[in-house]
């Protein structure tokens, strides 16, 4: 099934809505086409087309609710689809914290999340694009594993009280790990678009095999409490276990790091360095992302936390009628302001410290601190007097992302970058950092 | 393992963020939807037209799954039903060789001519990437079985019984927490039926039946006045059993300073019941002093370990870099494996690699390439024997078949090399859980599974677990929290000096194991006795923030 335009869509959720017997009814259509080309050891390894589409119904009689999907689009799929969602409701338990849907809503204008050169990608444009990197392996003589996706696709709503969204999207996702022959180096990677014409595949394998190559012989220092510069893709994997626990719920209900003693949340109180401003915001050039969460909540800029400050948590629908607070959406991405140093100031400007490539491999430890564990990888270097000296062996860390941007020493000039373990896209600085805590040592390279 | 977006279908935080993926994809179906089975015939049928069309288009080789993929899960909150998921996924993929490379393409679409389209596809995707490919794959010979078929041993379909008895399992589990001083508590029934179809140029029809289960719950307990909260999540297992495993038999549960474990059934109330008490006991406990422990670690902690400790650095996928973008590779290389004498860990040390054991997650009859399963020794005596290896690796090892390693989580996923069952034997002498525990002068008994993290090589790793006792002279004298153990893996399994016989031996589990690029989950067992282990190093992970 081709991506419908947004007239179309409101055509066919029209006519599914009006088999609808139910006291409410919501359908959900989305729609994707892409591919990915999966490499290692210099070689191609597994590959695939990729084009799916569903549309979900989903019917409620008072507070029962029944949801029903279905992939086909004659008028008696419609129909039975509809039908099936309403047997469901009718055999579910009441959920005491249903909501009723929402009425029309108003969303700003549209975002840029869809590139028509995106779009237009098919196995032949990606297999170019990774011969490209291929060929850096090849003229460096390291060996190359990586992944190339993309996908474009639209999203639509519609409900019973008249609301409607629709939007289209498209996401392009690179991600590189080269290795030296020895297999004592290794560098890394990681890159996101909506428009697949500003990937490239081949500067970003050479960053990657630059890091390799650097890599090699690393010393084994101390573990210890150290100054670190975090690049963007190791911030992203610190911050995100930050940000996805920043929900009102689970504050007030006291297991959270942001529950106070006595059923309170720390909203509104300064939890880290001051100079620390994170927001979200679905117009950013940057990084667009939908204007409408997938309940037909408007996403709109909100800034989480502003000169240190926590000033908005994430809220259902329903947490937010009974606790009197506005009923936030989970945003689609996350932006970290950014200083004016690029990561090479940041290095010239460090009397001794430690450079992190990439974090990995990152749990919880415990959920009242937000104490994090994981280790270093694929390029971690010695820093004095304002120079990279020598690569060093990865180490493991346990840490909290709170206490680490209260040690905060300095921001860098933000990018767009991937988390390499939710795969989500920010816009996030280099960090300097002091004091942060490395564990053991780790023979892994 | 691997954690994604699993938290959002129950909105818990905290408890959960120990669990990883869900792929809650597929269609919406009733729940008796779920116990139609598809003929046999009508499968064969669809995966001759796409066996047909490859070859046509110039496939040398050619496998089919006709998957259709059923999940039911029940999610609550303490009084309320939180969420009743029924979906069913339903479709085909089809891999080829052409030009001696891969290609693979699948479809929903399940009309004769959308296969062959999807059949034609998968070609060309191989012979445009052929230019990519530095040599030919090569295959391990294979035989052909004809048409046969596999069923789960259970003994109770977890799709048959009603919704309605497993909503008021949950509540009544949910309602004795809470009577027993739990603040908060989400429990989730996980129910998966895999109906998959392979066939073959090689000549195998293969009709599969496979069934797990997981019933868990995350109980949060605070101290209103400090501000404090301790979790206690269940001791059971996710496995591959019917709804049978709720039996919660008298003779399946033993009794250690922990309380009620469980081997082979679960009883969930009870399990609830004592976690209500020992998240308050938590609260309490005695933060530990950091240092050097011999750590006695239950088999439902000590799955997690093997998991990731042994499982994923014998997969031969990633010894040979096949997963260095993503998993990482392993510190378990080849020339290791060649001298026969690479010493993993102590001689008290067997794990073997099984696809074949009752009960296990993994356990089929045949793999997502046709090849019949069977069990093997991967450190024997603490040396480093095998690996686990799919067709197009059996050469490597110079072995002359597969293992039978290989899976897709769904039939839109390609298969490739997946762990199979791993699991460290029992001893050989009668050693009891109270026997181990008297025997250690400084240490510390572990129960249940925890945070867990490991390098992209395995050697370095960190693990938590639920319950922790501190032990004196042989002697339990109360609970610990804080706790984490941090070792390199072969000097970790160099310093394990005892294992429990036969009698303690139990399964934990994983229905969530993430690998591959794009990322595809497993289920897989890990069978071990409660186990001793020397001179470990523990951290205290307690922190303060603001």
């Amino acid at each position: 099934m081709p991506i419908l335009t947004q007239e179309q869509a409101k055509a066919l959720l029209t006519k599914v809505l009006s088999y609808s017997k139910a006291d409410e009814c919501e359908v959900n259509i989305e729609g994707s086409d892409g591919g990915n080309v999966r490499y290692a050891r210099n070689s191609v390894n597994t590959s695939g087309g990729v084009s799916k589409t569903s549309l979900v119904v989903s019917s409620a009689f008072g507070k029962k609710l029944g949801v029903a999907t279905i992939n086909e689009y004659d008028d008696a799929s419609l129909e039975k689809v509809v039908r099936r969602a309403e047997e469901l409701a009718r055999l579910a338990p009441e959920n005491p914290e249903y909501m009723s849907v929402l009425g029309p809503q108003t969303y700003g204008p549209p975002s840029p999340t869809f590139s028509q050169t995106t779009a237009s990608v098919g196995p032949k444009e990606r297999a170019d694009a990774v011969e490209k990197s291929l060929a850096v392996a090849k003229k460096n003589q390291l060996t190359a594993a990586g992944f190339l996706e993309n996908s474009s696709g639209y999203s639509a709503m519609m409900n019973s009280k008249g609301l409607f969204a629709y939007n289209t999207s498209s996401d392009v996702a690179f991600n590189i790990t080269m290795r030296t022959a020895d297999g004592k180096g290794s560098g890394y990677a990681t890159r996101g678009y909506n428009d697949f014409g500003k990937l490239n595949t081949e500067f970003d394998t050479d960053v990657a095999a630059k890091k390799a190559l650097s890599s090699v012989t690393a010393k084994a220092i101390e573990p210890g409490k150290y100054t670190v510069i975090l690049e963007p893709t190791a911030v992203a994997v610190m911050l995100e276990n930050m940000l996805f626990d920043m929900d009102a719920r689970q504050a007030d209900e006291g297991r959270s790091f942001l529950s106070k003693p006595g059923g309170k949340s720390r909203l509104g109180e300064r939890l880290v360095d001051e100079r620390v401003n994170i927001y979200s915001d679905p117009w950013n050039p940057e990084l667009p992302s939908s204007t409408w969460s997938g309940d037909g909540r408007p996403q709109e800029k909100v800034s989480w936390i502003e000169k240190g400050v926590v000033k908005n948590l994430t809220s259902s629908r329903y947490w937010a009628q009974k606790t009197g607070i506005k009923a936030i959406p989970r945003p689609d991405g996350a932006i970290m302001e950014g200083g004016t140093k690029s990561l090479a100031e940041l290095i010239k400007g460090t009397e001794k410290g430690i450079l992190v490539t990439r974090l990995w491999y990152i749990r919880s430890v415990d959920p009242q601190t937000l104490l994090l564990t994981g280790l270093t990888r694929d390029g971690t270097f010695y820093i004095e007097n304002g120079e990279i000296k020598f690569p060093v062996k990865n180490f493991r860390f346990n840490e909290s992302p709170i206490i680490m941007l209260n040690n905060l020493e300095e921001i860098g000039k933000v990018e767009r970058t991937v988390s390499a373990e939710s795969e989500a896209n920010y816009l996030l600085p280099p960090l300097k950092i002091r004091d942060f805590t490395f564990t053991s040592l780790s023979d892994a390279v | 393992m691997k954690r994604r977006n699993f938290i959002y279908l129950t909105g818990v935080g905290a408890a959960a963020a120990m669990l990883p993926a869900i792929p809650v994809w597929g269609n919406d179906i009733s729940p008796e939807q779920a116990l139609e089975y598809i003929d046999p015939a009508a499968k064969k049928i669809l995966s001759d037209v796409a066996l047909n069309a490859a070859k046509s288009k110039g496939a040398t080789y050619t496998d089919v799954r006709v998957g259709r993929y059923l999940n039911q899960y029940v999610v609550t909150r303490e009084d309320k039903v939180e969420n009743i998921v029924n979906t069913e996924s339903f479709g085909i993929g089809i891999r080829v060789i052409a030009n001696g490379c891969w290609g693979f393409a699948s479809t929903d679409k399940m009309d004769k001519d959308s296969i062959a389209k999807a059949a034609e596809l998968a070609v060309a995707i191989a012979k445009e990437n052929s230019r990519l490919q530095a040599e030919p794959v090569q295959l391990a010979p294979q035989q052909g079985y004809g048409e046969v078929s596999w069923k789960a041993p259970i003994t109770k379909n977890a799709f048959e019984v009603p919704i309605k008895e497993k909503v008021d399992l949950l509540l009544s589990v949910n309602d004795a927490a809470m009577k027993g001083g739990a603040d908060y508590i989400n429990s989730i029934l996980f129910m998966v039926n895999e109906q998959k179809y392979f066939a073959s140029t090689e000549g195998s029809y293969i009709d599969q039946d496979v069934h797990r289960i997981w019933p868990t719950f995350f109980i949060t307990k605070i101290n209103k006045e400090t501000g404090k909260f301790e979790t206690r999540n269940a001791l059971s297992t996710p496995i591959g059993k019917g709804y049978e495993y709720l039996d919660g038999r008298p003779e399946d549960k033993i009794q250690t300073a922990s309380g009620t474990l469980y081997k082979g059934t679960y009883d969930m109330l009870e399990d609830a019941k004592q976690a209500a008490v020992q998240a308050g006991e938590k609260l309490k406990a005695k933060s530990v002093d950091p240092g050097k422990y011999d750590l006695v670690l239950d088999p439902s902690n000590l799955w997690l370990t093997i998991h990731e400790s042994c499982g994923h650095p014998t997969e031969l996928d990633r010894v040979l870099g096949y997963e260095a973008n993503y998993a990482g590779t392993s510190f378990l290389t080849l020339d290791k494996w060649k001298t026969g004498k690479f010493n993993y860990g102590s001689k008290e040390v067997n794990i073997t690699a099984d696809k074949t054991e009752v009960g296990t997650l993994g356990a089929v009859g045949y793999d997502d390439e046709g090849v019949k399963c069977g069990k093997w020794d991967v450190i024997k005596d603490g040396v480093l024997v095998n690996y686990q290896a799919i067709r197009d690796q059996a050469h490597i090892l110079g072995l002359e078949h597969s293992q039978g390693c290989c899976y897709a989580d769904n039939w839109s996923s390609v298969q490739f090399q997946r762990m199979a069952n791993i699991s460290l034997q029992p001893g050989k002498k009668p050693l009891t859980v109270a026997d181990q525990i008297k025997n250690v002068e400084k240490g510390i008994y572990i129960v249940g599974d925890g945070s867990f993290s490991i390098d992209q090589q395995r050697y370095n790793f960190q693990f938590g677990g639920q319950l922790f006792y501190e032990i004196k002279a042989g002697k339990i004298t109360g609970m610990l929290k804080d706790v984490a153990y941090q070792a390199n893996t072969q000097e970790f399994w160099n310093s394990c000096t005892a294992i429990c016989d036969q009698r303690d031996y139990r399964l934990g589990g994983s229905f969530f194991d993430g690998k591959g690029q794009p990322g595809q989950v497993s289920a897989v067992s890990h069978g071990s006795a409660t186990t001793r282990f020397n001179g470990i190093n523990v951290i205290n992970t307690a922190r303060k923030i603001g």
